[in-house]
């Protein structure tokens, strides 16, 4: 019943925690070589769907399907040689590792072949997101922005089919923002991964992705096009509204 | 293959020099020096080994085992109730082999513990392999100690000689290869590492039963120098503290420091057992306070900064 070009899809995923439900029947599709969009206030239970996407929480009902397979409650790293990468809301590097040695962890482990070639992939993407001149320098020496970058670096090199990128610009500047913005650019168009990607800047998101969600106290109330989206009262009352006057 | 020719992990071409050199002197050692010195660097060799295998699976992940005793005992064990069927060096293999199996049990159910329960565990586990062996010997056999089989220094030196060389060798090359990489990302951050598609359970589980069976080779080599045995002997708990006092005291993320600080706390502790046994303890502790408190990196640590600081001078200078 899946299209054949839906990537990953997420179906009615219901979760709750101690009685406080967090997420309530979401649907989700990604197609192949999209960007997706996912938005909505503080606690809306954005960074809860992608750590059931990548299993580190089990869905109370509903299912997780990567190519129409079925990937609900799989092992971690499994779904990472499966295809299924990401980075974190609070950043997730190895910081006693050089920045080449995160990349490289990417790249031998998070890929079906393995080793071979490992290393080559892991600077190719050093040089997509930019950051190949400071492949032996300790992570805990980086600036945040740079991390972010060794992050989708680690995360790209394990080639996937989908990545998922939890606020890769909170606590970023102008500039920074800039970078990452032409990084997700580039992996989409240079490696035709599909990317699904929270943020707060929503300017960001509505210029860039082919489509938005919007997520509100766990329910998706909107889905569409970025213009179709902005026009929304449901997001705007909820969301942009409010959005727009905090910024 | 995997190799990660980073620069930093380019292999000093002295370090092979120097190791074979090392071992080499070392072989020839017995047929120049007393046999007093002989069975002294046998007890140095026992205590680098644990200590090595102890820091290749807790140094880069972070996981602090305190069960090195109940690994050691075991293989204590196998030597008292294998020795009179089978070779010495047998004898030694299925000390490593049984602490193996026992390491992969205690892994499945303890390396789901972080932090501080983990280390508790692990105490706690050796402490009641204590007591069952003492329950079963009492209970069982109808007595607390054992015989176990003699062999001559020399043998016992030789083949701690052998594992050394093997652990060493093995910490080497385990630590520049892709598992020393995955070792270190799951002691930084595990749920990124197993969300980058390592398999932690089993990466933990497999290097901790490793470095087990080099403990359990090195006690089924032991006990055959000690003769009498009883459970307090073999699962003494300070041979679990020890590994992690002298991997701290050299400096907790090199070889090189676990080895220097393995054989200088031996020497020192042999040295103070002689000269002063009353205080024997309380120097030692002394020493080991004022190493915690202002070497941080350890014996290394000192001797990089030392390095660095030497450097910065003579940039200065011109
Ligand atoms: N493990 C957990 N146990 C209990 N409550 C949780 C847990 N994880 C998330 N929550 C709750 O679920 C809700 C959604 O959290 P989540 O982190 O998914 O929001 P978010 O949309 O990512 O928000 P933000 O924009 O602030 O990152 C919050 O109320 C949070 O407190
Ligand atoms: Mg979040």
């Amino acid at each position: 019943m899946s299209h054949s070009d839906t990537l990953l899809r997420v179906d009615k995923i219901s979760i709750s925690f101690g009685g406080l439900a967090v997420l309530t029947d979401v649907n989700l599709k990604v197609d192949e070589g999209e960007l997706v969009g996912l938005i909505g206030p503080n606690g809306a239970g954005k960074s809860t769907l992608f750590n059931v996407i990548s299993s580190i929480y089990k869905p109370d009902t509903g299912d997780v399907f990567l190519k129409g397979k079925k990937i609900t409650g799989i092992a971690p790293h499994k779904l990472c040689r499966m295809g299924i990468s990401r980075t974190y809301q609070l950043v997730k590097t190895f910081n006693k590792m050089t920045a080449l040695e995160n990349v490289m962890v990417g790249a031998i482990y998070g890929h079906k072949h393995g080793g071979s070639d490992a290393k080559t992939r892991a600077i190719d993407a050093m040089s997509l997101v930019g950051i190949e001149d400071k492949q032996n320098i300790l992570v805990s020496h980086l600036t945040l922005s740079d991390r972010r970058l060794v992050e989708v670096a680690r995360s790209l090199a394990s080639s996937p089919l989908v990545t998922l990128l939890d606020e890769p610009m909170a606590g970023l500047n102008v500039s920074e923002i800039k970078t990452l913005l032409t990084v997700i650019k580039r992996a989409r168009e240079e490696r035709k991964i599909s990317i699904l990607w929270v943020e707060h800047k929503v300017d960001a998101i509505f210029r860039t992705c082919d489509r938005v969600a919007v997520l509100n106290y766990g329910a998706k109330i909107a889905d569409g096009k970025p213009e179709e989206i902005a026009k929304d009262s449901k997001v705007i009352e909820a969301y942009l509204g409010e959005s727009l006057t905090r910024n | 293959m995997n190799s990660l020719s980073t620069g930093k992990y380019l292999p000093n071409p002295r370090i092979p020099v120097l190791f074979s050199a090392a071992v080499l002197a070392a072989a020839l050692l017995p047929l120049i020096m007393d046999p007093f010195t002989t069975i002294s660097a046998t007890n140095v060799f026992i205590y680098i080994v644990i200590t090595l295998s102890w820091a290749l699976f807790s140094g880069p992940t972070q996981y602090i085992s305190i069960a090195t005793a109940a690994f050691f005992g075991i293989g204590i064990y196998t030597s008292a109730l294998a020795g009179e069927l089978m070779p010495f060096p047998l004898v030694v293999c299925l000390g490593g082999v049984v602490s193996f199996v026992l390491a992969l049990l205690v892994g499945l159910s303890t390396l789901r513990l972080k932090g501080m329960y983990f280390t508790i565990f692990t105490f706690g586990l050796s402490e009641l392999i204590r007591h069952f062996v003492l329950w079963w010997e009492v209970v069982m056999t109808g007595t607390v100690g054992r015989w176990v089989v003699s062999v001559d220094p020399i043998p016992v030196y030789y083949t701690m000689l052998v594992i050394l060389v093997v652990t060493i060798s093995f910490c080497f090359f385990i630590g520049r290869s892709r598992y020393g990489l995955a070792l270190r990302s799951i002691g930084q951050s595990e749920e990124a590492a197993d969300h980058m598609g390592i398999n932690i359970t089993a990466v933990k589980i497999n290097v901790f039963a490793i470095t087990a069976f080099f403990a359990g080779a090195t006690g089924s080599t032991m006990a055959t120098r000690w003769t009498y045995i009883d459970p307090s002997i073999a699962f003494n708990p300070l041979f679990s503290f020890m590994p992690v006092l002298m991997a701290i005291f050299g400096g907790i993320g090199s070889i090189t420091g676990q080895i220097i600080g393995a054989a200088v706390l031996t020497l020192l502790a042999d040295l103070l057992l002689t000269e002063f046994p009353y205080y024997y303890m309380l120097i030692y502790g002394i020493i080991l306070v004022v190493v915690i408190l202002f070497l941080p990196g350890g014996i290394v640590g000192l001797w990089d900064s030392m390095k660095k600081r030497r450097r910065t001078e003579t940039n200065e200078n011109t």
